[in-house]
C-alpha cells in the first residue's frame, strides 16, 4: 500500500488492519488473536521471531503493524524490533510481563512505538491503529510539506517577522487547510493525487540494506550523504529520500549500539519529568553552549552542550536546552548566529551530511524573524517527528503525560536510537535526546500551551534527530526565552506567557521531510507543525 | 429452572474463585471473548496453558536439583511461566511466581525451593478448581441451549 491503506480498508479503517503478532507463548497468541479479531483486524500469528521476519520479508507491505513479545526464544525481541524498523519500517509494539522502566526504555530506544504490559486488555489493542495512522500521516506530511514548502515559505517570509514574534503565526492558512484536508482524506485515496511526489514505501530487504551499508562504508561514514549513497548503490528505483530516511535510521541504530552502554551508565531512571524545569533562565544559556559545543557534538552522544537546562540528567539534556548538535550542527552553528538564540535549540543531531552542505541559513535577527527555510538538508520525515527523541521533549512529555510508557521520553539522553517510527528524526548522533516520541501526542491535550510546546518540542526533537533542520528551529528557539524553555520542556503546564511569543512556538514547524529536491529543506512549516501536532495526537 | 439454577451456580462459583484470589479480572476479559464460534474459549485457554507450562514446571524442577543452582536460568524459566500465567489471571500462581523471582534475584536457594513447592501446589489446585468450574459452565450452557425456544 503506498498511499495509505488498501481500498478494502479505506472505508472502514481501522477495520481490516493487518496485524502480525509474534509471541512464543501459545496461550497469549490465542488470546491476542481473538482480541484483535474482535477489533476487526486481520491477524497473523507467529511463534518465532525468525518466522515473523520471514513472513514480513516475503509479503512486503503485507502487514500494517507488528506486535511482539520482548522475550522470544530464538531472537531477542528488541533485535526483531530493530530489524523490522530498518527493513520494513513498520510500527512495532512490544509486549512484556515486565514493566520495568529500563526495559520499556530499551523498547522505546529500539524503536517501539508502544510498550504493552501483560496482561493486555482489549481496549489497549483497539487503539493500535493510531500508530499506523500516525506513521502514514507523517509520511504524507513529509511529502506534502515538501511540496507546499515553497508556498509556505513565501508566505512566511512575506509575513512579517512580526516583532510580536508571531512570525509563524501569520502563516499561510491555506496551507494549513490544505494539510487538514489532506489528512481528512487520507484514507480516501486522495493520496493518490500525491503519488507522484509521494514516496512509496520501500522495503529494505537484506540485499538492499547490504548494498546500502557497502556504499556507506565506501564513502566513509563521515562523509556520507543520501545522494552519494544512492549513486553508489545504483538501484534505479530507489529515491534519494528513501536513502536519506534509511540513513537516518541506520545512524540511529549505530549510534545506539555505541551509546547503549553510555546511556545506561548515565541514565538511572528514565523519567525526569521536571528536568527541564530546573533552570529557567539558564536553559537558554544554550546558545553559548551550543556554539561551543557544536563542534564537539559531532558524534558525541550527548554533548553537554547545554546542560544548562535543567538537565538533571547527566546526559545532555539537550533536549531542551540545547541541542546536542552534532558537530554537523556545529558547522551550522557557525553559520547561524547562535548567539541570538535564547533558547537552546533542540538537540539536534544534525545529519552529517547536512552539516557540511548546508548552512543553516538561520538568519537570526533580532526578532528571529524567520527561519530560513532551507535548513540543511535534512531528511525529515514527518513520521519521524513522532519519536522526537531528544531530550527536550522528553521531559515535557513525561511531565505531561504519564500514561503511556511508550510515550514517555525519559530523560535519557542517549536516545539516539530512537527510531520510533520515525525515520528521519532520530538522528542518532543526538544522544541527548530523550525518546520523546510521543511527547507530542501526550502533550497534546492541553491546548495551546501544550501545543506550542509540543510543536516546539517536537521541532526540537526533530531537529535533533534529523539532520539539522535546526536552522529553522534555532530561530524559533531563539525566540523563546529561557523560561519558555523551562516551561516548555519540563513543566507539565507550561505556559507560554513567558515565552516571547507562545504563538510563535506553536507555529514552529518542525517539519522534517526528506530532501526531495532542494538541498535545503526547510524545517517544518510552522503551520504544518501545528496541524501536525493535532494530527499526531490521535488517541 | 434448571437453566437458571445452573447459571446461578456458575456465577457463584466464579465469584468464589475470585474472592479466594484464584483468578482475577483477566479471567473475565478472556471470558468476554467467548462467542458463538468459541463458546468455551476460556477453557481452551486454560487447557492450552496447562499443556504448555507442564514442560516448564518440569524444567524448573530439574533446574532446582542442580548444584549449584543456576539462578539466571531459573529466572528465565519463571519469567516465562509468569507471562503465561497472566493470560487468564492465575493470580495465586502469579504471586508465587513473583516471589520465586525475588528469591532468584537474591540467589536464595532455599527460598526458591520452598516457593516453588508452593507454586506447584497453587498451580495444581487452580487446575482442579477450574476444571470443576468449566464442567459446570458447560452444563449450564447446554441447559441454556436446550431450553431455548426453537
Amino acid at each position: 500500500m503506498e498511499n495509505g491503506f488498501p481500498s478494502t480498508r479505506n472505508d472502514s479503517f481501522p477495520a481490516g488492519l493487518r496485524v502480525l503478532v509474534v509471541d512464543d507463548d501459545p496461550t497469549w497468541l490465542k488470546i491476542l488473536e481473538k482480541m484483535l479479531k474482535k477489533c476487526s483486524y486481520e491477524v497473523t500469528t507467529c511463534g518465532l521471531a525468525r518466522d515473523a521476519l520471514n513472513l514480513l520479508r516475503e509479503r512486503k507491505d503485507g502487514y500494517d503493524i507488528v506486535i511482539s513479545d520482548v522475550n522470544m526464544p530464538d531472537m531477542d525481541g528488541f533485535k526483531l524490533l530493530e530489524h523490522v524498523g530498518l527493513e520494513m519500517d513498520l510500527p512495532v509494539i512490544m509486549m512484556s510481563v515486565d514493566g520495568e522502566t529500563s526495559r520499556v526504555m530499551k523498547g522505546v530506544q529500539h524503536g517501539a512505538c508502544d510498550y504493552l504490559l501483560k496482561p493486555i486488555r482489549m481496549k489497549e489493542l483497539r487503539n493500535i491503529w493510531q500508530h499506523v495512522f500516525r506513521k502514514k500521516i507523517h509520511e504524507i506530511r513529509d511529502i506534502e510539506g515538501h511540496e507546499s514548502f515553497e508556498g509556505i515559505q513565501i508566505s512566511r517570509n512575506g509575513s512579517d517577522l512580526s516583532d510580536d514574534g508571531h512570525m509563524f503565526c501569520g502563516e499561510d492558512m491555506t496551507s494549513i487547510k490544505k494539510r487538514k484536508d489532506f489528512d481528512n482524506k487520507y484514507d480516501e485515496k486522495d493520496l493518490g493525487d500525491h503519488s507522484s511526489s509521494k514516496k512509496h514505501r520501500v522495503v529494505w530487504s537484506v540485499d538492499l540494506h547490504q548494498k546500502f551499508v557497502k556504499a556507506v562504508n565506501q564513502i566513509g561514514f563521515d562523509k556520507v550523504g543520501p545522494k552519494k549513497i544512492l549513486d553508489l548503490m545504483n538501484v534505479p528505483w530507489l529515491t534519494r529520500e528513501n536513502v536519506a530516511s534509511h540513513l537516518q535510521k541506520y545512524r540511529l541504530y549505530l549510534s545506539r549500539l555505541q551509546k547503549e552502554s553510555d546511556l545506561k551508565a548515565s541514565f538511572g531512571g528514565i523519567k525526569h519529568p521536571d528536568m527541564h524545569l530546573k533552570d529557567p533562565a539558564g536553559s537558554f544559556g544554550l546558545q553559548s553552549s551550543i556554539n561551543t559545543n557544536q563542534n564537539d557534538v559531532a558524534n558525541e552522544h550527548m554533548p553537554d552542550t547545554k546542560k544548562t537546562l535543567n538537565a538533571d540528567n547527566p546526559d545532555p539534556q539537550e533536549t531542551s536546552s540545547h541541542m546536542s548538535f552534532d558537530h554537523s550542527f556545529a558547522t551550522l552553528g557557525s553559520e547561524v548566529n547562535y548567539e541570538a538564540f535564547d533558547c537552546h535549540i533542540w538537540n539536534e543531531a544534525p545529519k552529517i551530511e547536512l552539516k557540511r552542505e548546508h548552512k543553516p541559513l538561520l538568519q537570526l535577527e533580532d526578532g528571529f524573524s524567520q527561519l530560513p527555510p532551507c535548513a540543511p538538508e535534512h531528511h525529515v520525515k514527518t513520521d519521524k517527528l513522532h519519536p522526537v527523541p531528544s531530550v527536550t521533549s522528553g521531559l515535557s512529555l513525561t511531565a505531561r503525560d504519564g500514561n503511556r510508557v511508550s510515550h514517555v521520553s525519559p530523560k535519557k539522553c542517549a536516545i539516539e536510537s530512537f527510531p520510533i517510527q520515525s525515520k528521519g528524526h532520530m538522528v542518532v548522533n543526538h544522544q541527548s535526546y530523550e525518546p520523546v516520541s510521543t511527547a507530542i501526542s501526550s502533550m497534546k491535550p492541553q491546548g495551546f500551551n501544550l501545543s506550542c510546546l509540543t510543536d516546539f518540542d517536537y521541532c526540537q526533537r526533530n531537529l535533533k534527530a534529523s539532520d539539522s533542520t535546526l536552522a529553522p528551529f534555532n530561530e524559533t528557539a531563539c525566540l523563546l526565552q529561557g523560561d519558555f524553555h523551562n516551561k516548555y520542556f519540563g513543566l507539565p503546564n507550561i505556559e507560554f506567557t513567558d515565552c516571547n511569543d507562545p504563538s510563535f512556538i506553536a507555529e514552529i514547524p518542525v517539519h522534517w521531510y526528506d530532501t526531495l529536491t532542494s538541498d535545503y529543506e526547510c524545517p517544518l512549516d510552522p503551520t504544518e507543525y501545528s496541524i501536525f501536532d493535532q494530527g499526531l495526537f490521535i488517541a | 429452572m434448571d437453566r437458571n439454577r445452573l447459571a446461578r451456580q456458575v456465577a457463584l462459583q466464579k465469584q468464589s474463585l475470585f474472592d479466594q484470589g484464584y483468578i482475577d479480572q483477566q479471567f473475565i476479559q478472556v471470558e468476554e471473548l467467548q462467542d458463538v464460534s468459541s463458546p468455551n474459549f476460556v477453557e481452551e485457554i486454560v487447557t492450552s496453558y496447562y499443556q504448555d507450562t507442564s514442560r516448564l514446571i518440569v524444567n524448573i524442577e530439574q533446574a532446582l536439583e542442580r548444584r549449584p543452582l543456576d539462578f539466571d536460568q531459573l529466572d528465565r524459566y519463571i519469567y516465562q511461566l509468569n507471562g503465561r500465567s497472566t493470560s487468564f489471571g492465575a493470580r495465586k500462581v502469579i504471586a508465587e511466581g513473583a516471589l520465586f523471582r525475588e528469591y532468584c534475584e537474591a540467589e536464595n536457594a532455599e527460598g526458591c525451593k520452598t516457593t516453588f513447592q508452593q507454586l506447584k501446589t497453587e498451580y495444581a489446585t487452580l487446575k482442579r478448581k477450574l476444571e470443576a468450574y468449566f464442567q459446570l459452565a458447560r452444563q449450564a450452557r447446554l441447559a441454556e441451549t436446550a431450553s431455548r425456544p426453537m
